[in-house]
């Protein structure tokens, strides 16, 4: 049996915080201060005879980060696809910006950027022909775009080289590079420090406050804790009991 | 919300698929020449196995041409979808904010350009050592072209059905070509009327027709199965 424990001492304590960097930082959106918020209400799940998700709740309002815990098989990636909009649960809803998901799944799908366990990227494509492709099939960006995340985020040196030559590090970092072109205000990660050597969990952390800093949401399954300011962290934590 | 750029368009979406499906395939070559290999070899084998006699093997060309041309086809469609699945590129498809419908045509017309186009180019070669007049060459193209179409769209039906499924090839074979019979039943019918040097037009049209309702159908029932395949 699972059992859900919602955990908000570390949130809500100093919402300014969030208001002062959003002055110094470039919005990403057009409404710097938009009435963006995810909610999921009484989230019921079964795989098979197995019931994964009991009664999930919680609300991600804009500048707000929820990290969900829990060991494996809690149900952190059913969870996160059940956002996405993939999975159906057998009750209760999910409200973005206060409209059911379901309304218009393909608008709000426009608003989301997830990855998952693996990034999708192909073997045989290199970095920049991944990119192109990925985030090109949402919008239409330019080549410099690519270039630009890609040094940012320290692919710079194998942009051109094919995935299947890279480790899974260097995969992970050119995920994070296609999360940021998307420029989705709501994000879903599934363990992104992945992989990760220290200075890329360090940078994750960065890219999410960073997010979180222009009036996105990130909702992020994930075993370590992650290096972003506690005052925008909400914690939702699974347990399988 | 204001995205940097402007969004993609649905028919550009379904351009960049095919645009990425024809790359991939070219750096995949075995791929690739796998089902020409095998339609060359099964058309091949026939002779050896029947009678080297000409007027034998005219006789039953249709027949090996459209079951060769079918199996070959059946051969690439196991790759149809599932990479794209176990890499998680269709679970971002869905995500895409596109139409999954498009995404996944544009994959499998990607497949025929691929599969079905170039084994009707090679149909009329294979045709030409199994006995047949010169003359029905543009019948045989025809008629593989267009049925491969079919082909190509039913197949993707039964690719998106057994995405869930492990050593899904059995599974898809069964599903798979009882749905193509009528494909097979027409084009050999379009092939034997144009080895004989009467007109075919109207199997040939009814292999069209056949295309048709796949170009409506197919893409929709695809999609649909791919979503529940990810759940």
């Amino acid at each position: 049996m699972l059992t859900l424990r919602v955990d908000t001492l570390t949130y809500g304590a100093k919402p300014l915080n969030l208001r002062d960097s959003r002055a110094i930082v470039q919005p990403l959106f057009a409404d710097p201060m938009p009435e963006r918020r995810l909610q999921a209400e009484n989230l019921h799940l079964w795989r098979g005879d197995r019931h994964v998700l009991k009664g999930v709740r919680f609300a991600v309002n804009a500048g707000e980060c929820l990290q969900i815990t829990g060991g494996n098989g809690a149900g952190k990636t059913s969870l996160l696809r059940t956002l996405s909009g993939i999975m159906y649960p057998e009750e209760g809803t999910i409200t973005w910006c206060g409209a059911n998901i379901r309304r218009d799944i393909q608008a709000f799908h426009s608003d989301l950027a997830y990855i998952g366990h693996e990034p999708p990227l192909k073997p045989d494509l290199t970095a920049q022909e991944n990119l192109r492709y990925w985030v090109g099939v949402r919008r239409r960006l330019e080549e410099a775009e690519i270039d630009h995340e890609l040094t940012r985020l320290g692919c710079d040196q194998w942009r051109t080289r094919p995935i299947r030559t890279l480790s899974a590090g260097q995969k992970r970092r050119v995920a994070l590079a296609g999360l940021l072109l998307m420029a989705a205000p709501l994000w879903l990660l599934d363990e992104p420090t992945t992989n990760l050597d220290t200075a890329g969990q360090r940078l994750v952390g960065t890219l999410i406050e960073e997010h979180l800093a222009k009036g996105g949401l990130a909702v992020a399954a994930i075993h370590h804790e992650l290096e972003v300011s506690s005052a925008v962290i909400r914690r939702l934590e699974l347990s399988s009991k | 919300m204001e995205i940097p750029g402007t969004g993609t368009s649905a028919l550009e979406a379904a351009r960049l698929t095919l645009a990425r499906d024809i790359r991939l395939a070219f750096r995949k070559r075995g791929q690739l020449v796998q089902p020409l290999a095998f339609f060359a070899i099964v058309t091949t084998l026939f002779p050896l196995g029947i009678s080297p006699e000409l007027s034998r093997l005219r006789d039953v060309a249709p027949g090996v041409l459209w079951v060769a041309a079918l199996l070959s086809s059946l051969l690439a469609l196991e790759f149809l979808f599932r990479d794209d699945a176990q890499d998680g590129t269709l679970e971002q498809h869905v995500l895409s904010g596109q139409s999954l419908t498009w995404l996944l045509f544009a994959k499998t017309v990607a497949h025929w350009l691929l599969t079905g186009l170039p084994l009707a180019v090679m149909a009329p070669l294979a045709a030409l050592s199994l006995g047949v007049p010169v003359a029905s060459v543009g019948g045989i193209v025809a008629s593989v072209a267009i049925g491969s179409v079919a082909l190509s769209l039913i197949g993707s039906v039964g690719a998106a059905l057994t995405l869930g499924v492990k050593r899904s090839g059995a599974l898809l074979s069964l599903l798979t070509l009882p749905l193509s019979m009528p494909v097979l039943i027409f084009g050999a019918r379009a092939t034997e009327l144009a080895i004989k040097g009467e007109g075919f037009a109207a199997p040939l049209y009814l292999l069209g027709a056949l295309a048709v309702l796949g170009i409506t159908l197919a893409p929709l029932a695809a999609a649909a199965a791919v979503r529940i395949s990810l759940e």
